[in-house]
């Protein structure tokens, strides 16, 4: 519809909307008073649908083809382009996700319009959207306004208030005809992870980070049986990757993932500015560091100036009496 | 192979930021620049294909004022055979989307087989170029690439890009823009030999009218830039370590309530 915002799904390949949904749906719903979400997928469901309607989707544009997978650019740009120049939305958004990053960055050339990426936050003054986005390593915070509509961005995780499910409530589904675009990459494979059983880095709510105090890769199992134990993801800094101690997608950092998590435990972490640019939306941070110089310090909420290897198995002790009572 | 390497100069992350007068922009005094680092992989990753295949030519590119030279000196010094220095002041306010077109209009002129970006400059962090100098281009792109091999007859270029959870391995048909990403290798540093040769290699001003672009407003503006709100000030808990830990747990769900 003429002045929507449209919430661009992630999904999890299996038919359901992800979580960070909830607070792309929810941002846009405060900002307009209504949601569109545009769905494009493989493999839809009923109940990922309904999920949709029930974090307050308005009305879903589901376009549902074997076609889309896996995700490439030039098949995915042409069927939102082909849908947005009838529908004229007022904005476009998606969540940052290595996919969306891409995808939204492609179609605002496609339209000819700004993008704004990894924005933390939105206002609207009438009928003008301005974001704000972090810059030069987080130290700054850039306000962005575009010159014409749509207005596409990517909202960083973590960081919008999720919309709260409201049961029962649903949107309507329209599944438009539409051509996908030609594919010119051609699927080779896909080399699944090893998983680590844990949250992924990006998208958990609590993220456990280990430093170059760990002194080897053999002692993060302490920060894993933590994590198992509050539900957290476990990730390095530089230092530690650059010692080859964990695999670099693990790195938080300029040169790594950002991360917004609800609450970040750095153990051994000194908190170079390189790590900082990469957690330092974190809501609450807690640090332990022998160091009490270590800078870290100046940016946690909590801090113990202590040995982590006495601090994480007695920490560990703590929270599983916590959660367990 | 004809390589082009698009590459940005942005202040070293050590650097102090400063506002600006106007309040949009940063003060430049007392900043040290450096090739943002994504850039650096992206440029040793194109000397790499060159070498490998034994003959080729690789060109790094820029846009930005006079300061920008100094970056694509380096670049030089790393090995880059010449490179095209993107300077004119119709270009002063450009967003990611103006510098995507300033860019296809050198691809066009240079018709290389390959481009290869850094996934992100490290002083906006939009991480949009790439992906929006393939749309204008009509190339596939792939981001955040940890591995990559441009076959034998030089016509595909196979790449594995990062995703959550995985990598996914594609062929892209050349010409085609890469991504890289920390991972992919590990930059040499510039000899003494390359710093001094660098000196002698081509490095050409381009305004926006030798590529047959006329000047036209940013699609996104900055209204305003601003310090990050200062963090309240934290706590050190102090006290022997079962006292500690169990006041930051408490801490932690009575006053955080963060878990």
């Amino acid at each position: 519809m003429p002045n929507a915002f449209w919430c661009i799904v992630e999904d999890d390949r299996a038919g359901l909307p992800k979580k960070v949904m909830a607070e792309v749906i929810g941002e846009a719903t405060r900002l307009s008073g209504g949601a569109e979400a545009v769905w494009l997928t493989d493999k839809a469901s009923d109940e990922g649908l309904k999920q949709l309607g029930e974090w307050g989707a308005t009305r879903i544009l589901l376009v549902e083809s074997a076609g889309l997978a896996p995700y490439r650019a030039e098949v995915w740009v042409k069927v939102l382009a082909d849908l947005a120049a009838p529908e004229a939305p007022r904005a476009i958004f998606g969540p940052v996700t290595s996919k969306q990053r891409e995808l939204l960055a492609r179609l605002a050339a496609r339209l000819g319009v700004g993008l704004s990426a990894d924005s933390v936050a939105f206002a609207m003054a009438g009928d003008t959207l301005t974001a704000t986005r972090p810059v030069y390593a987080g130290k700054l915070l850039s306000k962005v306004a575009w010159a014409k509509t749509p207005c596409v961005a990517t909202l960083r995780p973590n960081v919008f208030r999720p919309a709260e499910a409201q049961p029962g409530k649903t949107a309507t589904v329209e599944r438009p005809q539409t051509s996908l675009g030609d594919a010119f990459m051609k699927f080779v494979e896909r080399r699944e992870e090893t998983s680590t059983g844990l949250p992924e880095l990006t998208e958990a709510e609590t993220v456990i980070s280990g430093g170059r105090g760990m002194k080897g890769p053999e002692n993060y199992v302490i920060l894993e049986d933590m994590a198992r134990v509050i539900g957290a993801a476990v990730g390095a800094s530089r230092a530690a990757v650059d010692a080859g101690w964990r695999p670099h997608r693990f790195q938080i950092g300029q040169t790594g993932r950002t991360i917004s998590p609800k609450l970040y435990l750095g153990f051994g972490v000194s908190g170079a500015i390189q790590h900082l640019a990469g957690m330092r939306t974190s809501k609450v941070i807690v640090a332990v560091n022998k160091d009490p110089e270590a800078p870290i310090f100046k940016i946690a909420d909590y801090g113990i100036v202590g040995d982590l290897f006495e601090v994480v198995p007695a920490l560990t002790q703590e929270f599983k009496r916590l959660l367990e009572k | 192979m004809k390589i082009l390497v698009a590459i940005k100069q942005v202040p070293d992350t050590a650097t102090q930021m400063k506002l600006g007068a106007d309040g949009k922009t940063i003060d430049p005094t007392g900043i040290t620049w450096i090739v943002s680092p994504y850039d650096e992989f992206a440029v040793e990753e194109a000397l790499r294909i060159k070498e490998k295949r034994g003959q080729g030519e690789v060109v790094a590119v820029s846009l930005g004022p006079d300061r920008v030279k100094e970056a694509l000196r380096s670049c030089l010094a790393m090995g880059c055979d010449r490179a095209i220095h993107l300077n004119d002041p119709a270009w002063g306010a450009a967003d990611t989307l103006m510098t995507a077109r300033a860019l296809a209009a050198v691809v066009k002129q240079e018709a290389p087989q390959l481009v290869l970006c850094g996934r992100q400059a490290i002083d906006d962090d939009m991480g949009a170029l790439p992906a929006q100098l393939g749309e204008l281009l009509g190339w596939p792109s792939a981001y955040w690439i940890m591995e990559e091999a441009v076959d034998a007859d030089g016509k595909t270029v196979r790449v594995a890009r990062q995703v959550e959870g995985g990598l996914e391995v594609f062929d892209l048909p050349l010409p085609a823009i890469v991504t890289a990403q920390k991972g992919l290798n590990e930059p040499r540093y510039p000899t003494l030999k390359g710093i001094m040769g660098a000196k002698k290699k081509e490095l050409k001003d381009v305004k926006a009218a030798d590529v047959g672009l006329a000047a036209e407003a940013p699609q996104l503006s900055i209204t305003a830039l601003e310090a990050l709100p200062p963090r309240p000030p934290g706590r050190i808990i102090q006290g022997d370590l079962p006292t500690a830990v169990k006041e930051l747990v408490r801490s932690l769900r009575e006053d955080a309530k963060a878990i």
